[in-house]
């Protein structure tokens, strides 16, 4: 009971932190912030049909999350979560309306789909970084940009909905729908968003390659020294953290809109690094994380109605839990990613 | 007044803790103009710790410093500088990129109307260049200096700020034996111009060639100080060991038959960033059993030739381990093969934030025996972690602890006795002991002759001639990328060494 | 004279990257890796807006949006100084900070709404080159931040490589400890410099709203800031060279805005391609030009 006292301390410190300075502002800006997080409160937990919205909105943030928390293991930065999001939606998206198949075999294909999508989108920073030492924090960045714009584009030209003006998809066949679990909503994706906290927790602890993953991100030089290809890590942990995100996009695509259409995330991807930051890069820390993430985002949209506190409050919050929860990085759960321009060699003697 | 009666410094009663270990404990030490004064103690004794707190790189807890005669409260680097104190440290502290002449005057650069003035500069530090008969390529990068070069720059460095008081932290360490004996000379010409000159050391030769007086530390706490001429070396080591040494036992009598060979190197070429050779048409053979010294100054292309064997350098040449061909191998198909690398630096061996356990398995982790169809078997990764702590003396907590929490002693051992512990056919062990005290080095010399005994082939490079004489079976000097000299230990004696390790032989 | 209103553009596109590459370069050099210039920028444009809303000077704007940028960059130096927060970290921090900051007062001032009414921008300056006809054209009559950028890579060069304070920030980037024993004050040096580098994406944000736009539209920098980032890498963390590529980006820039919708060689290329131009070409040169060996030595490192 204590060690788990002890680990929460920090994540718990950082959110108090972080909602005492959201106070602030929302005080200065005039508004009063125990009814504004009443609301926020109210709106995501309190009801039925609340709570079911809540966790919809956990599934694509735990997944995505572990999406992060995976990357920064390896000491990588995924900032292009989103966009291997949107790249993988799209995909599953595609799968899901030009191809036809019984549901069996067309929900696993969709899914297949999506997984490669994103695992495209985060092979591409791998390589860079691998191969030319392009750092991953710019090079994500740019692919956001240009997955957003490429998304875009695909969606008024090829893979347009004819029958209608709206820049989206055509509607998935009912055989790649997720299936639902309750009248709210809430669909399969929460039994694949538990799969991926499990495989997670597997993967890192107990298989060889997330050991040599972790190495990697904690002590680079002697994992090369050890006989483990660096390069070749780095290339897996994106590719593996690209697949992730890209099935993000997918559970959202098939078990909520039943189609892609554009802009269809609301920032999960960036959502997801607050997410993977606070839950320490860990499996059950993520997930408890997304769940709050979850709930935040869920009660913003009750809280910016019932009250003029705009709901881009909670971006504040994360963005103040990241420095809190950030600080305690030397903490054995935490990578630290390296900075852009690649680490140089000390010359002269050292010790 | 005679400026010889009032000392040049005096610390009085300085203590210094860090958590968990005091490294100063009511220290008191002083120097006087005019002379060299050798401080000196075991790794750990606190030598560089005062003399950091005299430096003003760290605040003492208590105690007093006066220079010549008023006291002063040093808080910075730049107040000491301000008093007339200048320190070489024993890591150079340079910056690569700049040049030797940007290097010396940063922090007290000469200005006109707000441009840096580089002509008052040059014209000073030629000056000081001629008064102390030093030479160095003002323009020059320092990154692309040789190491006494560099060391002449920090020298010039205190020079420049007008430094009447030294402080030097073991110099000769990166200098072959001719180059410490012109630096010698060089801080015997200072003192005699009224310089204090504090030398710290643990050579005790140079100890004794060189200095007026010598203060000893152990454990912190000042034991004695003397007058050179009237001790000896044994005398000053029972003063800074203050118990018996452990003997390292004797080395195996060397086999005479012939012994097949376990390492053949044939004209292994190491291209440097420069793009000129780092090690240069290299070759020579280890044979079973056999300790084989590379000797040499730090930068002769050591890192570069070891990092080759192990698959972290890009090389050309051959290199057979029994009949294996190297070259072509990723290092982990060369740990498979049976070699295991102790690094120079620590940083390649171990991660620090990662359990003692995972560190075990480091380099064979994905092996049967803790894996199987790509699963870690846990309680074989601890049962290993267990043993390996046990045999090789780790003083630890538990085998979950980070690694970080050891000491640099455990540290090593742990990397040791992962290395020995499989029994390697060939060892390439780079500074084994650097930072160990003798107990430690001793026990860490004995496992390796043991390893050898069952027939283990050993590389071993070090930059402390007296590991190289007291471990090897042959002696090879490299030099500036190749090799100069092969000797058998037996007909090897320092100065045929040293005037190889500067190519003057 | 058409090709002449392209270099217009170029110098028009480029001016904020300019000034955000000037203050990635002082704080890189200081050895403190900065990717929070996007959201300095952000700030800077939404503050500079509202200066100029409630007192109709353009001018206060800029001293409010160079006041809010250098702020963050003062956050920044603390998170990664003083509580040794990893530079990437708390970069990425504040720009989610200033994103949701900005677009959070963007809904309460403007109640809701997803982009600010105009306000009075920045006239441009003549600088009465008249009589000489093509350099006139060009760079005769630009925005006065241009002017003043171009000020500022002279300056900043001059600064750096000149000067005892530029010789200590470096070594303050190269070798921290080194520059510790020569009597250096790194840490303040830090302070300053990435402080500074804030008040020049403050700038360059205040150009985006006050300059370019007249009003604050939410998320306005759209990735400038990692473009400038991008262009203090390709140009080796030297003023000139970071300026040049920042014109080259900008080049690009407004070659999209002029080519949107025509055909090259009878091929039409789709609007978004060329708004995704500078993406790519950024990671382009950064695949082409690795600045490994270059970066300051100690930039990122704890020290």
């Amino acid at each position: 009971m204590r060690r788990i006292l002890a680990i929460a301390a920090n994540p718990l410190a950082a959110l108090g932190l972080a909602f005492g300075v959201a106070s602030i502002v929302i005080v200065i800006s005039g508004e009063n912030p125990l009814s504004s997080f009443g609301a926020m409160f109210a709106g995501a937990l309190g009801s039925g049909p609340a709570l079911s919205e809540t966790l919809i909105k956990t599934i694509p943030l735990a997944i995505s999350g572990l999406a992060v928390a995976l990357g920064l293991r390896a000491g990588l930065f995924n900032i292009g979560v989103e966009g291997q999001l949107l790249v993988g939606g799209l995909a599953a998206a595609y799968a899901g309306y030009a191809i036809e198949l019984p549901a069996v075999a067309h929900i696993p294909v969709c899914i297949a789909a999506g997984v490669i999508g994103g695992m495209i989108w985060g092979y591409l920073p791998g390589i860079l970084k691998a191969g030319r030492g392009v750092h991953e924090v710019i090079s994500t960045i740019m692919l956001n940009y240009i997955a957003f714009y490429l998304t875009h584009y695909l969606v008024t030209h090829q893979l347009k909905d004819v029958h209608t003006m709206a820049p989206q998809t055509p509607a998935i066949h009912p055989t790649a729908v997720l299936p639902q679990i309750s009248q709210s909503g809430l669909h399969w994706g929460i039994l694949i968003a538990g799969l991926c906290v499990l495989w997670f927790a597997f993967f890192l602890s107990r298989s060889v390659k997330g050991f040599e993953l972790k190495a990697v991100g904690q002590g680079p030089d002697a994992a090369r020294a050890s006989g483990i290809s660096v390069p070749g890590m780095i290339v897996l942990a994106m590719v593996l953290s690209g697949g992730l995100a890209g099935l993000a996009g997918s559970v959202e695509v098939l078990g909520v809109h039943h189609k892609f259409y554009d802009q269809f995330s609301p920032g999960y991807g960036f959502d997801s690094i607050a997410v993977a930051i606070l839950g320490g890069n860990t499996a059950i820390g993520t997930a408890l994380s997304a769940l709050l993430f979850g709930a935040l985002r869920n009660g913003a949209i009750g809280m910016q109605l019932a009250t003029n506190t705009p709901k881009e409050i909670v971006t504040l919050i994360q963005a103040i839990v990241i420095v809190f929860a950030g600080m305690r990085l030397l903490g054995r759960t935490q990578a630290v990613p390296s900075p852009p321009e690649g680490e140089g060699r000390g010359g002269g003697p050292h010790g | 007044m005679k400026r010889v009666d009032i000392p040049a410094i005096e610390m009085l009663h300085i203590t210094k803790r860090f958590p968990g270990v005091i490294a100063n404990d009511q220290v008191s030490f002083s120097a006087r103009w005019g002379e060299i004064h050798a401080l000196i103690g075991e790794n750990g004794a606190g030598k560089t710790t005062l003399m950091n707190v005299l430096y003003g790189l760290l605040p003492a807890d208590s105690g007093e410093i006066k220079i010549f005669g008023r006291a002063v409260n040093i808080t910075s680097a730049g107040e000491a500088i301000g008093l007339g104190i200048g320190m070489v440290h024993q890591h150079f502290m340079l910056v690569p990129a700049f040049t030797a002449l940007e290097n010396i005057i940063l922090g007290a650069e000469p200005v006109r109307l707000g441009w840096t003035d580089y002509r008052v500069a040059r014209t000073r530090i030629r000056g000081l260049c001629a008064r102390f008969q030093l030479e160095v390529d003002l323009n020059a990068r320092v990154a692309d200096l040789s190491v006494s070069s560099q060391q002449k720059v920090e020298i010039l460095k205190a020079l420049y700020r007008d430094a009447r008081i030294l402080i030097l932290d073991e110099p000769a360490s990166v200098l072959a034996p001719q180059e410490a004996e012109n630096l010698f000379s060089m801080l015997r010409r200072m003192a005699g111009e009224g310089m204090c000159i504090i030398l710290i050391s643990h050579k005790l030769n140079e100890v004794m060639t060189y200095s007026g007086r010598v203060t000893v530390l152990r454990q912190g706490k000042t034991i004695e100080c003397v007058k050179t001429a009237s001790t000896s070396p044994e005398e000053l080591t029972r003063l800074m060991v203050g118990s018996d040494v452990i003997e390292s036992s004797p080395k195996a009598q060397a086999a005479t038959t012939l012994s097949p060979s376990v390492l053949t190197v044939d004209d292994l070429t190491v291209i440097g960033e420069s793009g000129l050779p780092a090690v240069d048409l290299v070759s020579f053979e280890i044979g079973r059993g056999k300790i084989v010294g590379i000797a040499g100054v730090d930068g002769n292309g050591q890192r570069e030739l070891a990092e080759a064997l192990i698959g972290l350098q890009e090389a050309t040449g051959s290199a057979i381990l029994g009949r294996l061909q190297l070259f072509g191998l990723t290092t982990r198909e060369r740990l498979d093969a049976g070699i295991e690398y102790i690094p120079e630096d620590r940083r390649f061996a171990l991660i620090p934030d990662a359990c003692i356990e995972d560190n075990a398995i480091l380099g064979r982790h994905w092996g049967k025996g803790f894996a199987r169809l790509g699963v870690l078997n846990p309680a074989a990764v601890r049962s290993h972690a267990d043993t390996l702590i046990r045999k090789y003396n780790v003083r630890t907590g538990r085998p979950e602890m980070p690694v970080r929490y050891l000491s640099g002693g455990n540290q090593q051992k742990l990397v040791l006795g992962r290395a020995l512990g499989r029994r390697p056919k060939l060892l390439i062990a780079c500074q084994p002991t650097r930072g160990l005290d003798v107990n430690a080095t001793a026990e860490i010399h004995n496992h390796i002759r043991t390893e050898c005994a069952r027939g283990a082939g050993v590389l071993l490079i070090s930059y402390d001639l007296d590991e190289i004489l007291a471990l090897s079976d042959r002696i090879m000097v490299m030099f500036q990328g190749g090799i100069a000299g092969v000797l058998r230990t037996q007909e090897a004696d320092r100065e045929s060494i040293g005037a190889l390790m500067v190519g003057a032989a | 004279m058409a090709d002449l209103e392209l270099i217009r553009s170029t110098l028009r596109l480029a001016t904020p990257l300019i000034l955000a590459a000037m203050g990635g370069i002082l704080s890189e050099r200081s050895g403190v890796v900065n990717i929070a210039l996007e959201g300095m920028m952000l700030a800077g444009a939404f503050f500079g807006m509202l200066g100029s809303y409630w007192t109709g000077n353009p001018w206060i704007g800029v001293t409010l949006g160079m006041a809010a940028g250098g702020l963050l960059g003062l956050i920044h130096a603390a998170l990664t100084q003083r509580t040794k927060l990893n530079h990437i970290v708390s970069g990425v921090a504040l720009n989610i900070f200033a994103l949701g900051l900005t677009t959070y007062l963007l809904r309460r001032v403007f109640t809701h709404a997803g982009s600010s009414p105009p306000v009075n921008g920045l006239q441009n300056w003549s600088l009465g080159l008249g009589r000489i006809p093509v350099v006139d054209q060009v760079i005769g009559d630009q925005n006065p931040l241009f002017y003043l950028a171009v000020v500022i890579v002279i300056g900043l060069g001059f600064m750096l490589f000149r000067t005892p304070i530029g010789l200590r920030l470096r070594s303050a980037g190269e070798n921290p400890e080194a520059a510790r024993s020569a009597g250096i004050r790194v840490g303040m040096a830090r302070y300053l410099a990435v402080t500074a580098s804030g008040v020049l994406g403050g700038l360059a944000g205040a150009y985006l709203s006050l300059g370019q736009l007249n009003m604050f539209a939410e998320g306005m920098s759209g990735g400038r800031g990692f473009i400038a980032l991008a262009a203090v890498i390709f140009g080796k963390w030297n003023p000139y060279g970071a300026a040049g590529a920042a014109l080259f980006f900008g080049f690009f820039d407004a070659l999209q805005m002029r080519l949107q919708g025509q055909a090259i060689l009878g091929i039409t290329i789709p609007s978004e391609f060329m708004l995704m131009l500078p993406y790519v070409l950024t990671i382009i040169a950064l695949a082409g030009f690795v600045g490994k060996a270059v970066a300051p030595a100690a930039l990122g490192k704890e020290d």
